[in-house]
C-alpha cells in the first residue's frame, strides 16, 4: 500500500464472555481509500467496525487512528463517522437538523452549519426536503440522509455498516456507484462491512474477507478472486470447484496432479513437492466442457444434472462419475450453449486456470 | 367481528353503568338546591360558590395541589433516572435485585407504605408537614413513572443514542438531545400519573402528614364522618374532572407518541 496507514489495528482481540469476536486481528486501512470487509453473518465484522467507532473496547492489542492511540478516546471524539444499518435517523427532528447535529455539536456557528447542511443536500441530491420528518422519506431517501449526516463532519473514514441492506435491488446497484462516486470525489476513506460479495467487489478498492474473528485474506477484489489464500475465501467469494490430489512430477514451472477419485491428470502453473497433497481450485467460468464423442480419451467425465440460463451466463451442474459436482458456467454471448440436461461430457481446464492451495 | 348482540351491549352497559353511574350521581347531586344530600330540590350551583367561601376545604386543596405538583416533579425525576439506568446501563450487578424492588411499592399496601414511612420520619426525627407529604407521595410516585419510561425507553433503538455519540455528542448530551426528547411523551405521562396518585391518596398522606398540611382527600373524609354536606359533592366533582382531564391527556400523550415511533 503506497498510502499512509489512516487505520491500523494492532493484535486486537475482542470476546464476549467465551465467545472471541475479533481474534488476533493486525490490518491497516489507508488514508482515502475504500475498504471493504466481507464476512458472513457471526464472523466479527460489525465488532470490528463497532472497535473502529469506539462503542467497543479491545481486551487486547492496539488501535491507531492517524498515529493515535484510541484505547482511552471515547466515541464522541474520534475523527470517524459511522452509518448505521438502521440508519438510526432522530425521529423527532427534521432532515436539515439530522445532517446539521453533529455540527451542532461541534459549536459551529449557525449560518456556517446551514450552508454546510445546503451543501450536503446538494451533494446527495436531496435539495428542498430539508423540513420533511424521516418518516415522510422513502428507504433510498432516509438512506441518502444517514450518509449525509456520517459526511457532515468531513471525517477522515465513513463507517458504512451495510449500508445497502435495505434497499431494493434495483436501487440497490445505482447506489453502490453513487456511493463510488461520492468516494472518489470526497476523497474520505470509506469502510464498508457487508456479507454481500458483490457488493464489495462492486465497490471497494482492497477487501478484507473475515472467518470466524480473523482477517484471512486482504486484497484487490481481483487478487482474492483469482489467488484465494484459503478454500473458505475461494468459496465464498463467487463459486468454485474443488478438486483434490497429489502433485505427481514438477516440469517446466508447471505441476502434474493427478485428482483423487477420478484420477485424471491436471495441470497448474504451480511448482509444488511431488507428492504433496493440494486442492486445486477452479472457477466455473474457466472450466471448459465439451460433449463426448470418444469415452476413451477423456477420463474427468459426468453428465449434466442441471442446465439453466440466466441471461448473462448460462450455468450448468455436472456430476463426475465419482459422483463428485462440478459447476460449468459460461457467458452467453459466446457461440455454443451448453449441453442439455442427462448429456454426457467431459470436462477439462487449462493449467492457468487452475489456483493450487494446500490440501 | 360480528355485530354486537343485545346481551353482550346490555353486559357492556351494566359494566359501565357499574363503574360510572355513582360518580355519575355524585355529580348530579353536587348541582342539588337541597341541603339534603338525597333528595332532589331543583338545579343550583350554590354549593359551588359556597364551597370557595369555605377557607379550610380551599386551603387544603391548595395544599393537595402543591403537594401533588411538587411530588409529581421529584417522581418523574427520580424514576426517570431509575429506568434509564435499568435500560441503559447493561448487566451491572445486582440489576434483576433493583428492577423487581423498583416495582414493590405498586403491589404494596398503602397502609404498610405509609406507616413504614411514618416510623422513618419519627426515627429520623423529621418534623411532619408539607415536605414529608411530598416525600412520602413522591417515593409511590416514582415507581410508576419508572415503569412508564423504562417500557419507551426499551423500545428505543439503542443505535439513535450511539448515533448522536458517533457524531460528536457527549454521552450527556446524547442523552438530552436524542433519548429524553424521544422519550419525552411517557415522561409526561409518568408526571401525569404520579400527580393523580398524589391528589387521590388518603392512607399515605395521613401517616405522613402533620398539622397545617391537611389535603384534600384526608379534609373530605374528615368532614364526611361528621355528616356530607353538598360540599363534598362539589369539590368531589372539580377533582373527578381534574383527575378526567389529566388522564386524557396522557393518554394524547401516549397516542402520539405511539404514531411518532413508526
Amino acid at each position: 500500500m503506497s498510502r499512509a496507514p489512516l487505520i491500523v489495528f494492532e493484535n486486537v482481540t475482542k470476546r464476549y464472555g467465551a465467545v472471541t469476536a475479533v481474534d488476533d486481528v493486525s490490518f491497516e486501512i489507508g488514508a482515502g481509500e475504500f475498504f471493504a470487509l466481507l464476512g458472513p453473518s457471526g464472523c466479527g465484522k460489525t465488532t470490528l467496525m463497532r472497535l473502529i467507532a469506539g462503542f467497543e473496547t479491545p481486551d487486547s492489542g492496539r488501535i491507531l487512528i492517524d498515529g493515535q492511540d484510541m484505547a482511552h478516546m471515547p466515541p464522541h471524539a474520534r475523527p470517524v463517522n459511522m452509518m448505521f444499518q438502521s440508519y438510526a435517523l432522530f425521529p423527532h427532528m427534521n432532515v436539515a437538523r439530522n445532517i446539521g447535529f453533529g455540527l451542532v455539536q461541534a459549536g459551529l456557528p449557525k449560518v456556517m452549519i446551514e450552508a454546510r447542511v445546503r451543501e450536503l443536500l446538494r451533494l446527495v441530491q436531496l435539495d428542498g426536503l430539508g423540513a420533511r420528518r424521516p418518516d415522510q422519506l422513502s428507504g433510498g431517501q432516509r438512506q441518502r440522509v444517514a450518509l449525509a449526516r456520517a459526511l457532515a463532519r468531513k471525517p477522515r473514514l465513513v463507517l458504512l455498516d451495510e449500508p445497502l441492506a435495505a434497499l431494493d435491488r434495483k436501487l440497490r446497484e445505482e447506489t453502490q456507484f453513487e456511493l463510488m462516486r461520492l468516494q472518489r470525489e470526497l476523497g474520505t476513506a470509506f469502510m464498508l462491512v457487508t456479507h454481500d460479495q458483490d457488493e464489495a467487489m462492486v465497490m471497494a478498492e482492497r477487501i478484507g474477507v473475515m472467518q470466524a474473528g480473523r482477517i484471512v485474506q486482504a486484497g484487490s477484489p481481483r487478487a482474492i478472486y483469482e489467488e484465494p489464500a484459503t478454500r473458505f475465501v475461494a468459496g465464498f467469494i463467487g463459486e468454485a470447484n474443488f478438486f483434490e490430489g497429489v502433485i505427481e512430477r514438477v516440469e517446466g514451472g508447471r505441476c502434474f496432479v493427478r485428482l483423487n477419485g477420478s484420477g485424471a491428470l491436471a495441470q497448474a502453473l504451480f511448482v509444488g513437492a511431488p507428492s504433496a497433497s493440494v486442492t486445486l481450485v477452479v472457477r466455473p467460468e474457466r472450466m471448459l466442457l465439451e460433449l463426448m464423442h470418444d469415452e476413451s480419451a477423456a477420463n474427468l467425465t459426468g453428465v449434466v444434472l442441471d442446465s439453466a440460463y440466466r441471461g448473462d451466463r448460462e450455468v450448468a451442474q455436472v456430476r463426475l462419475a465419482d459422483g463428485s459436482m462440478v459447476r460449468v458456467a459460461r457467458f452467453a454471448a459466446e457461440a455454443a450453449m451448453l449441453p442439455e440436461r442427462g448429456a454426457q461430457v467431459r470436462l477439462s481446464f487449462a493449467p492457468e486456470a487452475a489456483w493450487v492451495l494446500p490440501a | 367481528m360480528s355485530k354486537p348482540s343485545f346481551v353482550r351491549r346490555a353486559a357492556l352497559l351494566f359494566g359501565f353503568a357499574f363503574l360510572y353511574a355513582p360518580i355519575a350521581l355524585l355529580a348530579l347531586y353536587s348541582f342539588n338546591a337541597s341541603r339534603l344530600v338525597t333528595v332532589w330540590g331543583g338545579f343550583s350551583t350554590r354549593w359551588y360558590v359556597s364551597l370557595f367561601e369555605n377557607e379550610q376545604l380551599i386551603a387544603s386543596a391548595w395544599m393537595s395541589l402543591r403537594v401533588a405538583f411538587v411530588s409529581a416533579l421529584l417522581a418523574t425525576v427520580v424514576g426517570t433516572c431509575a429506568a434509564i439506568a435499568l435500560t441503559r446501563f447493561g448487566r451491572f450487578r445486582g440489576r434483576l435485585a433493583f428492577s423487581s424492588m423498583i416495582y414493590a411499592p405498586l403491589v404494596m399496601p398503602e397502609v404498610i407504605t405509609g406507616l413504614s414511612l411514618l416510623l422513618l420520619f419519627v426515627a429520623l426525627d423529621i418534623p411532619r408537614g408539607f415536605w414529608t407529604v411530598v416525600v412520602a407521595h413522591a417515593t409511590l410516585g416514582m415507581c410508576f413513572v419508572a415503569v412508564v419510561v423504562h417500557a419507551r425507553l426499551i423500545t428505543l433503538d439503542r443505535s439513535l443514542e450511539e448515533a448522536a455519540m458517533d457524531l460528536g455528542a457527549t454521552p450527556g448530551r446524547a442523552l438530552l438531545s436524542v433519548t429524553l426528547p424521544l422519550a419525552a411523551p411517557s415522561i409526561l405521562a409518568g408526571y401525569g400519573l404520579a400527580f393523580i396518585l398524589s391528589i387521590d391518596d388518603l392512607v399515605i398522606a395521613s401517616f405522613t402528614s402533620g398539622p397545617g398540611s391537611t389535603t384534600l382527600p384526608m379534609r373530605i373524609y374528615s368532614q364526611v364522618r361528621l355528616g356530607v354536606t353538598p360540599e363534598i359533592n362539589a369539590i368531589s366533582t372539580i377533582l373527578i374532572a381534574m383527575v378526567a382531564l389529566v388522564l386524557v391527556a396522557g393518554l394524547a400523550l401516549g397516542l402520539t407518541g405511539r404514531g411518532r415511533r413508526a
